[in-house]
């Protein structure tokens, strides 16, 4: 599905090297060594070598990788907190390496926004200003940075904390403002820097959810750093994984869980909870019937005997998904002597998107128990989840993961 | 076999270069001269035309606004002996002296301190002229101070100045360099000019060190223009000066304690202006 997407970021060839000889360290990287005899034989430590990834309009990515895996050398290139020694970085046709002084604080203020690991919060100023921050430095006149920067803590949940200062917050808010400061700046990329992983468990879960919500609803590029593979299966569209400032795999979790490149990525994913990453499709069922919204409600009731169900999804011609109708409320409107379906159709029931993760849909069974519809963007039917088949589903899992 | 080695006339070189500069540079020396002397008569007289207890009045509100009414009742109860005392007008004197001083310290103290945060090759520079500055014995100051400025609180300004400007710049170097890492970064990231950074990061960050530094530097200066009495400061360390030649310990210790006074009030309102600019 990336194909026909826009590139946003282009990165050809990326490399780093740490200390006053760079040209020896790549000739010897360029003759096949590698970072441990480099840095034996010249003092010189391979950071990045040779990265070259595109990151798309709109997506999600991760880079992961243990530390000193050179993740946090390569997002600091992009922005150039970090010189590159060679490579280029395409961003909207500016290749970011060679700007001058002035292009760079421009490139920097236009597209990048930076959420960083430890918060790196201003604790001199309060929440409100903190979140100004990029405006200010643009040049943005006050009444209208300070609409912006209070939209931008509303949409993270901040309201009413425009005054506090952060040491005042807790950890997992003081990262909300580090959020809201990016958001409010509004440039084309965010850039986050192992933003949740300073954050204890459960607020990193729930901050995890929130940030693919805003993603969703924003379509904004990001590139997120994470050491944690479970993360980075979460909430990334595609991953990079990084070793030893190589890259060793690019793909969707999906790629990477079924179909990952060497031994290292195997041994990585052997400890990742399964559940979070296998999906609504791969618990989906196909429908076995369905009936239009133009059918009486006899014809309902019919295809509900012949396929011992007593409810059934009701479609459009297109089989867009208009409803759900139960047996009660079919008998009911054949007493009535009604001919058509249409007023009897009830919202009760939940409907995902086939990329859901599997762990999310426990909680959506409500107490009647419909099953689940999968639907895509234009709500048209794909199938259904009962709540049996998530049970197998993740039981299968777990012998697989175990053998 | 003795080798005759020539004793090398390091003084007689430092004369010179002295004498060179007082007889090149006499019209700035003499400009300085009259500068300073009209801020001092004039900051001088403010003060003295203002009543007793006008002026107690102010330091009281002062002292309870900033920190809080144990102080401002420890200042008007210490301000009244020395006025009780007579020492009232020495006192006054001293003020200035070190009021005068510690701006003039600060002006060029903070500019310099900058400059040597953000670069390195002037930090290596500055830092053993500060040892230099701060370890030479405080008299020594006094010596070439006359002929620059001749006998007199222009003097006493200008030793006192060298001699306690060091900690306002060492503070004010170390507040920019003890400002986080990730904040420059965080500032860098959001495209911040040097200015920028500066402005709405660094120096606000150091504010309470460099605070800190300006207190050192007030203290250094009240001891520095106490000893400028002996080349002719007026103010409480005249008074001690006088108690000295007249072997008089009654009247040295009444000054004394009028220098401890001062010196106590001038910390406690300076340290409580860093507090309430941390909180």
């Amino acid at each position: 599905m990336n194909e026909n997407r826009n590139v946003k970021i282009r990165v050809r060839h990326l490399s780093k090297v740490f200390g006053n000889q760079p040209k020896k360290a790549l000739e010897l990287r360029d003759k096949g060594l590698k970072r441990p005899e480099i840095l034996e034989k010249t003092g010189q430590t391979l950071g990045l070598s040779d990265i070259s990834f595109d990151v798309y309009e709109g997506e999600l990515l991760v880079i992961m990788g243990l530390s000193g895996s050179g993740k946090s050398t390569l997002i600091r290139c992009l922005n150039r907190l970090i010189e590159p020694t060679e490579g280029e970085i395409v961003i909207d046709g500016e290749n970011i390496p060679e700007l001058g002084d002035k292009a760079l604080l421009e490139c920097r203020r236009r597209h990048f926004s930076m959420v960083f690991q430890n918060f790196a919060l201003f604790p001199h100023r309060t929440v409100q200003q903190n979140a100004e921050f990029g405006l200010e430095i643009r040049g943005v006149d006050k009444a209208e940075r300070n609409e912006i920067a209070r939209n931008a803590l509303k949409q993270v949940g901040l309201d009413g904390w425009e005054d506090a200062y952060p040491n005042q917050l807790s950890g997992g808010m003081q990262q909300r403002v580090g959020l809201a400061r990016a958001l409010a700046n509004d440039s084309t990329v965010l850039l986050m820097d192992e933003a949740f992983s300073a954050l204890d468990p459960l607020i990193r879960g729930d901050m995890q959810q929130e940030l693919l919500e805003l993603q969703h609803r924003m379509q904004k590029t990001t590139v997120f750093i994470t050491h944690d593979l479970d993360e980075a299966l979460t909430i990334g569209d595609r991953i990079v994984l990084l070793k030893d400032g190589e890259i060793v795999q690019i793909g969707t979790p999906e790629e990477i869980l079924t179909r990952p490149a060497d031994d290292y990525v195997r041994r990585f994913i052997e400890g990742v909870d399964r559940s979070r990453i296998l999906t609504a499709e791969s618990a989906m069922r196909k429908v076995r019937a369905t009936v239009r919204d133009t059918d009486g409600p006899r014809t309902a009731l019919r295809k509900m005997h012949e396929h011992a169900i007593d409810s059934i999804y009701v479609t459009r011609r297109d089989r867009s998904l208009v409803g759900l109708l139960e047996a009660e409320a079919a008998e009911n409107l054949v007493k009535e002597g009604k001919e058509t379906i249409a007023g009897a159709l009830t919202q009760d029931y939940r409907t995902v998107g086939p990329d859901e993760p599997m762990h999310n849909l426990f909680a959506m069974f409500s107490e009647k128990s419909f099953p689940i519809a999968v639907v895509d963007e234009q709500q048209r039917l794909l199938g259904v989840v009962v709540k049996g088949a998530v049970l197998d589903e993740l039981a299968q899992a777990a012998e697989e993961g175990g053998n | 076999m003795a080798i005759e080695i020539p004793r090398i006339p390091l003084g007689k070189w430092i004369e010179d270069g002295l004498n060179w500069l007082t007889s090149e540079y006499s019209m700035v020396t003499r400009g300085i001269s009259r500068v300073t002397q009209t801020g001092i008569e004039w900051l001088n007289e403010s003060l003295m035309w203002l009543p007793v207890w006008a002026l107690l009045a102010i330091i009281a509100g002062l002292c309870w606004k900033l920190a809080n009414l144990r102080l401002a009742i420890g200042a008007v109860a210490g301000l009244a002996l020395i006025w009780n005392l007579g020492l009232w007008e020495p006192m006054i004197e001293t003020l200035t002296l070190v009021v005068i001083a510690t701006l003039v310290a600060v002006v060029i103290a903070l500019p310099v301190g900058i400059a040597a945060a953000l670069s390195e090759r002037l930090y290596r520079a500055i830092m053993p002229v500060l040892d230099f500055m701060q370890t030479m014995p405080a008299f020594v100051y006094l010596i070439p101070a006359i002929p620059f400025f001749g006998i007199g609180s222009v003097s006493a300004i200008f030793a006192t100045v060298i001699f306690s400007m060091p900690p306002a710049i060492r503070f004010t170097t170390l507040g920019i360099r003890q400002v986080p890492v990730e904040l420059i970064e965080a500032a860098d990231a959001y495209g911040a000019t040097r200015g920028q950074k500066l402005f709405k990061v660094q120096l606000p960050l150091s504010l309470p060190t460099v605070m800190a530094g300006i207190n050192q530097t007030i203290m250094l200066a009240l001891s520095m223009v106490v000893i400028a009495a002996m080349i002719g400061a007026d103010g409480l360390g005249s008074e001690v000066w006088r108690a000295i030649q007249r072997l008089r310990p009654g009247d040295g210790f009444e000054a004394g304690i009028a220098v401890v006074i001062l010196a106590m009030l001038l910390d406690r309102l300076t340290q409580s202006l860093r507090k309430s600019r941390k909180s």
